[in-house]
């Protein structure tokens, strides 16, 4: 029987060099659900997808993957287990010198045998999925950014994914790409039957879509609950970043030396 | 006051330690594009298409700087030649510069200018995009998909280059002695026939131009898939492609010469 999480990581701790990156993560990722994981930059969000990925491994504790444990996995079972997954990224990352259509196909080419009538018609499905069925023929080059995002969301959903991982899919977007992008995440996972998972800094257009939200700060979980539960936080830390306030226990200033030393002003009278 | 020598001193191991770990990087860049070379030539396309990319569009840039140094070799020779009125061994000289040396090292030169630079940048403009990442993500390697094709590419293409280098400057040779200045034909030819070995002087410049197309192919392959993923890094590392390569190549030149030519 399938573990109700498809998706945990157990007192996962992970540091580049001797520069710890995350301590002592834990998390579980319910099967079918939309889940965030939220926080400032450099908080450690993205490092977490490659350790989902079995790009990086962790230094210490587990991360299971639909009951199997990544860590343990050799580099032939990690690629086994990423053609189930399918990953979103930060700007979309379509390969410049294919068109389209051959972007989408991609991964049907790589690791099927399917005739090229069947891609054919695979690769419109998909693209019709995000409303770029007309535009198959075009190069990245000549795409809108949102039109590149959609079309690296139907590359990532090209071999029907158990898990579309999303790195930060709403930044530098206008509010119409940024509202299709939304939808299409609720609606794909819904019509997959997958699991996913967002990682942003973006509150709002989040806390509308998904089903429970980790919250990051400095490589540790400091709050987690449903976007309501978030919304209403009183912990300091994420209360700030929820209503986007400027100063708060994340300070304004970076770490600097006293003020007035910097100006010379020190030892005249104030 | 000891600080700054010890400091100093201190750079110059870091620099060194660095310089060795990058190496090795190397080294083991290279075993692995080796090793996940099956592809290339199971899809013999991806690497036809970049034979085109590295090959064929660096045809122009080889064929006329070819014509032009033989045609130099041709005014230069002629030249020198006269004073010891053997005007008719200008087609031995003409030929033998061309094959031996500045075939396989001109158009090597020219090579990691042209065909390395854009390898260089285009991988590492693809390692900033994250497509190599994004490639990994969906369970393809990016060194069998992306750097192998490439790498056979430029070693297949690299000698053909030198070959096409030294027989257009050989007929530069021909155009400025023969048919400009008037050297006599039947000895032009003739003595390039017979002075010219086919062991000792053309099957050296080829595996000089063989060597060459190995190390520009995996330095530009190596600056690019190591580039710092920034505008930066990128054009930082194409311009080591160029500066290393080209250096390379002079000193394995030295190497193979004295090697291949000692005593002779």
């Amino acid at each position: 029987m399938a573990a109700a999480n498809f998706i945990e990581i157990n007192d996962v701790s992970f540091a580049y060099d001797r520069r710890p990156i995350l301590t002592g993560i834990n998390m579980a990722i319910p099967r079918g659900k939309v889940v965030a994981i939220m926080g400032i930059s450099g908080s450690g969000k993205t490092t977490l997808l490659r350790l989902i990925g079995g790009v990086m491994k962790p230094n210490k504790g587990e991360v299971v993957v639909d009951g199997r444990l990544v860590n343990a996995m050799d580099s032939g079972t990690i690629y086994d287990m990423r053609r189930r997954m399918g990953m979103l990224f930060q700007f979309g990352a379509l390969f410049t010198d294919l068109s389209v259509f051959d972007n989408v196909a991609f991964q049907m080419r790589e690791h099927t045998n399917l005739s090229e009538r069947l891609i054919r018609d695979l690769v419109l499905m998909k693209l019709h999925a995000v409303g770029l069925r007309g535009a198959q023929r075009l190069m990245p080059s000549e795409l809108s950014g949102g039109m590149a995002r959609r079309v690296a969301l139907a590359r990532a959903i090209a071999l029907d994914p158990m898990l579309i991982m999303y790195d930060e899919p709403f930044t530098g977007l206008d509010p119409i790409s940024l509202g299709v992008i939304r939808n299409l995440i609720r609606r794909l996972n819904d019509a997959l039957g997958a699991t996913s998972i967002v990682v942003t800094h973006d509150v709002e257009e989040t806390l509308d879509l998904v089903d429970y939200v980790y919250y990051m700060s400095d490589g540790k979980i400091v709050a987690h609950g449903g976007p309501e539960e978030l919304r209403a936080a009183t912990e300091p830390l994420v209360h700030q970043f929820i209503h986007g306030e400027a100063d708060g226990p994340v300070p304004f200033q970076y770490p600097s030396a006293n003020y007035a030393r910097d100006l010379k002003l020190e030892g005249r009278d104030a | 006051m000891l600080e700054r020598p010890i400091a100093s001193v201190r750079t110059i191991g870091h620099q060194s330690i660095d310089s060795i770990l990058r190496l090795g990087y190397a080294a083991r860049f290279i075993t692995l594009t080796l090793l996940h070379s099956g592809m290339s030539f199971r899809r013999l396309r991806l690497t036809i298409r970049e034979l085109y990319f590295t090959g064929v569009l660096s045809l122009i840039i080889i064929l006329v700087s070819g014509l032009f140094v033989g045609m130099v070799l041709g005014f230069q020779g002629f030249h020198t030649l006269q004073t010891y009125g053997s005007e008719s061994a200008l087609g031995v000289l003409v030929a033998l510069s061309l094959v031996r040396e500045l075939g396989p090292v001109v158009s090597a030169l020219l090579f990691a200018s042209r065909a390395g630079s854009a390898m260089t940048a285009e991988i590492g403009l693809m390692k900033a995009t994250e497509q190599l990442s994004a490639m990994e993500m969906m369970a393809v390697d990016p060194i069998a998909r992306v750097v192998a094709p490439r790498f056979w590419a430029g070693f297949i293409s690299m000698p053909l280059l030198a070959a096409m280098f030294s027989a257009m400057g050989v007929f530069g040779g021909y155009l400025v002695g023969v048919v400009l200045i008037g050297v006599d034909e039947g000895s032009f030819w003739s003595q390039m026939q017979s002075a010219v070995d086919f062991r000792e002087d053309i099957l050296n410049g080829v595996i000089k131009s063989i060597v060459f197309g190995f190390a520009v192919t995996w330095i530009a392959l190596f600056e690019g898939y190591d580039a710092p993923p920034t505008a930066e890094g990128v054009s930082g590392a194409t311009t080591r492609t160029v500066v290393t390569s080209s250096l390379v190549i002079l000193g394995l030149d030295f190497v193979l010469t004295s090697f291949m030519f000692r005593g002779v």
